[in-house]
């Protein structure tokens, strides 16, 4: 546990001289305020928020973690020297970038909010918002270094892979599922739909940031398996546990060929 | 016997006869539990027209009182008069009666007869006010009247089901009736009116009502204002009336297939000004409407902003809000016959070069996501998704499956105050 938080704070250390992390954080303060600034503040201010969070955060959070991987190597080759476990290594790493990149976007959305008086009015919108950022922060880091590891010495293929990720997964994976809808628009769709989206975080996030805002038009949609989907917490309980698996699964696999490789 | 005995029944005797000496003496007569006069029922019987009977605090179990002559009639303490299930409670069929400060429960269901805690059938001039209807088929029920006041009454009911729940408040070939301040809650129709001229409905509160929180029925004139209408099964419907005014009311929460914050269908020369829809599925809903003034309005946050039908003909939306809905209009025609000009739309995006505070390119507030998932209705589970965004402002641009004639020539750039 102690060499644990050693690397993390080691970390900490070289991230805060980058500053990097620190704009990241800055950019969120300065959209935030500005959305809340132009926007006329309340509920408009959390969506257009959670846009640039849905968009956004995943290649960030990609770029960063495999940016990580391939600038930390010669660090993490030395530490392989030493006497620490590769799992204690590993979340060292994992957690020393993902950590700094939450708490950048918690509090650089956060600030703004607290003193425009959002947060105060509509605490439960907030805090879904900004935790679906944070958990997104945690999902693609981790996909990015298990995307950095996959390609630990190839690491234009290692970029080119993220970029084609975050666009398929961001957009294209929507433009399927309209495809899809249209395809098979004479059978009844309700399950299918809905069972699809779940299978990609972005779309999780959305779909619970939807459950927040626009319950009112989805209640529109005369469907039972629908209604009682997003009529009842099993909606977002169901999308709550998907998100927990979409965090477990990239970690455990980064966690898995961490400690299988060969440096 | 004892002597104090003798003296009691004498007092007895002779409060008694004071008593029978006393309406037509004072025009006023006394029930309570305790007194002479027990039941509600035999008060009325005694009474002369133009009397006042007061109602002393207690449960009084009767049903059917008929009321024929013009008498008020004043509950004192909230006395409860139960029904026990055997049908209409207060029936009325004398011109000016009073009914007030009463709590009146338990009508009985009937799927033959509309029985109600207050019926009021062919007469004029009533006033019902400040009573507590509870766990009734129907709740205050008004048949071929003139004029007439309900106020401040608040009427409850338990029925779940459509079919087995009365209207709160009905009103039947009324003419200028006032309802003023009621609360209604858990019945079929919240508000009732059918055949009705000239209503006066205002400060109302008619919530979780199982259809509608006020139903229009072929009611010309008359204006409803200052409403509250939340949580109702399929919200507010105003159906074939003209000269209606609604305004200033707050439509709030109906949610559900078939809930609309206001359901227009054959409404012509009507305005509507001034009224919150906010978190309804579909804040205003139009069917074969025309020449409506729709302005002033606070749209907000709701699933479908508006949805209009073909056949709504030479309607206009002028200077309403509409903000963060999570579709704004919706059609089922290519063709658009309406007027959409100086509303403020959150989702404008377009830019105001002379700064007069309207913007300088027109918006389309129909977006193609609409105009899909009025296709395919699953497809709206990627709502908000980046996709459908990127399509949205291609189609923005170049139109060419939403409405083309469809569009706010000069959108506000500015909320409205």
């Amino acid at each position: 546990m102690n060499k644990l938080t050693h690397i993390i704070r080691s970390e900490l250390k070289s991230l805060m001289r980058g500053k990097w992390v620190m704009g990241y954080g800055l950019i969120f303060l300065a959209l935030t305020d500005v959305l809340l600034r132009f926007g006329g503040g309340g509920p408009e201010t959390l969506l257009s928020l959670s846009n640039v969070m849905l968009l956004f955060i995943p290649l960030v959070g990609m770029i960063y973690g495999i940016l990580y991987i391939y600038q930390s190597r010669e660090f993490v080759e030395l530490l392989l020297t030493q006497p620490i476990a590769r799992n204690t290594l590993y979340w060292g790493l994992y957690l020393g970038i993902s950590i700094p990149l939450m708490s950048a976007f918690v509090i650089g959305s956060l600030l703004p909010l607290i003193w425009h008086g959002i947060f105060v009015l509509d605490v439960g919108s907030t805090v879904l918002v900004l935790g679906l950022g944070a958990v997104l922060t945690l999902i693609f880091v981790s996909l990015g270094f298990v995307l950095g590891l996959a390609f630990y010495d190839d690491r234009i293929k290692g970029f080119g892979f993220t970029i084609v990720i975050w666009l398929f997964m961001a957009i294209l994976y929507d433009g399927l599922i309209l495809f899809l809808v249209f395809l098979l628009g004479d059978y009844p769709l309700d399950k299918f739909v809905i069972i699809v989206s779940m299978l990609n975080p972005i779309d999780l996030a959305r779909i619970m940031v939807m459950l927040e805002f626009d319950i009112s038009a989805l209640m529109g949609y005369t469907g039972a398996v629908f209604n009682r989907f997003f009529g009842s917490s099993y909606g977002v309980i169901t999308a709550a546990a998907m998100l927990v698996v979409w965090l477990v699964i990239p970690m455990w696999s980064g966690l898995n060929v961490f400690s299988k490789k060969d440096f | 016997m004892s002597i104090p005995s003798q003296m009691k029944n004498l007092k007895y005797i002779v409060t008694v006869c004071l008593l029978m000496v006393a309406p037509q003496l004072y025009g006023q007569i006394s029930v309570s539990l305790d007194g002479p006069i027990k039941s509600i029922s035999e008060a009325v019987k005694m009474a002369e027209p133009g009397s006042r009977i007061e109602v002393q605090s207690g449960v009084y179990e009767e049903s059917g009182i008929l009321i024929e002559k013009s008498i008020e009639l004043v509950g004192i303490g909230m006395p409860v008069v139960n029904g026990m299930g055997n049908g209409f409670i207060f029936i009325v069929r004398a011109d000016s009666v009073t009914i007030s400060g009463f709590e009146i429960t338990n009508t009985g269901q009937s799927y033959v007869r509309d029985y109600a805690a207050i019926i009021i059938e062919k007469v004029a001039d009533f006033v019902i006010e400040n009573n507590v209807v509870d766990d009734v088929f129907f709740g205050i029920y008004v048949a071929d009247t003139k004029r007439g006041v309900i106020r401040n009454n608040r009427v409850e009911s338990y029925d779940l089901r459509e079919a087995s729940s009365g209207n709160g408040i009905h009103l039947w070939n009324a003419n200028n009736p006032q309802v003023y301040g009621n609360t209604v809650i858990g019945m079929r129709d919240g508000i009732y009116l059918e055949f009705v001229e000239d209503a006066d409905i205002r400060d109302n509160f008619s919530s979780q009502n199982n259809r509608y929180g006020l139903h229009y029925m072929f009611s010309n004139g008359g204006s409803y204002y200052r409403n509250t209408f939340t949580k109702n099964g399929a919200g507010v419907a105003v159906m074939y009336s003209n000269y209606v005014d609604m305004s200033d009311n707050n439509f709030e929460d109906n949610w559900g297939g078939a809930a609309y914050g206001l359901l227009l269908k054959d409404i012509k020369h009507s305005k509507i000004s001034g009224n919150r829809f906010y978190r309804n599925t579909v804040a205003i809903y139009s069917e074969a409407t025309s020449d409506v003034e729709i302005s002033g309005n606070h749209v907000e946050l709701n699933g479908w902003a508006v949805n209009i039908k073909s056949n709504s003909i030479g309607n206009r939306f002028i200077g309403n809000n509409f903000i963060e809905n999570s579709l704004d209009v919706r059609t089922d025609s290519p063709r658009n016959n309406n007027t959409f000009e100086g509303n403020y739309w959150s989702a404008y995006e377009g830019y105001d070069l002379d700064r007069d505070g309207v913007g300088d390119v027109p918006y389309r507030p129909v977006s193609l996501f609409s105009v899909i998932i009025e296709k395919q209705p699953a497809a709206l589970i990627l709502l908000r998704s980046m996709f459908i965004r990127l399509l949205d402002t291609a189609e923005r641009i170049m139109p060419v499956l939403t409405p083309k004639t469809l569009y706010d020539e000069k959108p506000r750039m500015e909320r409205i105050p």
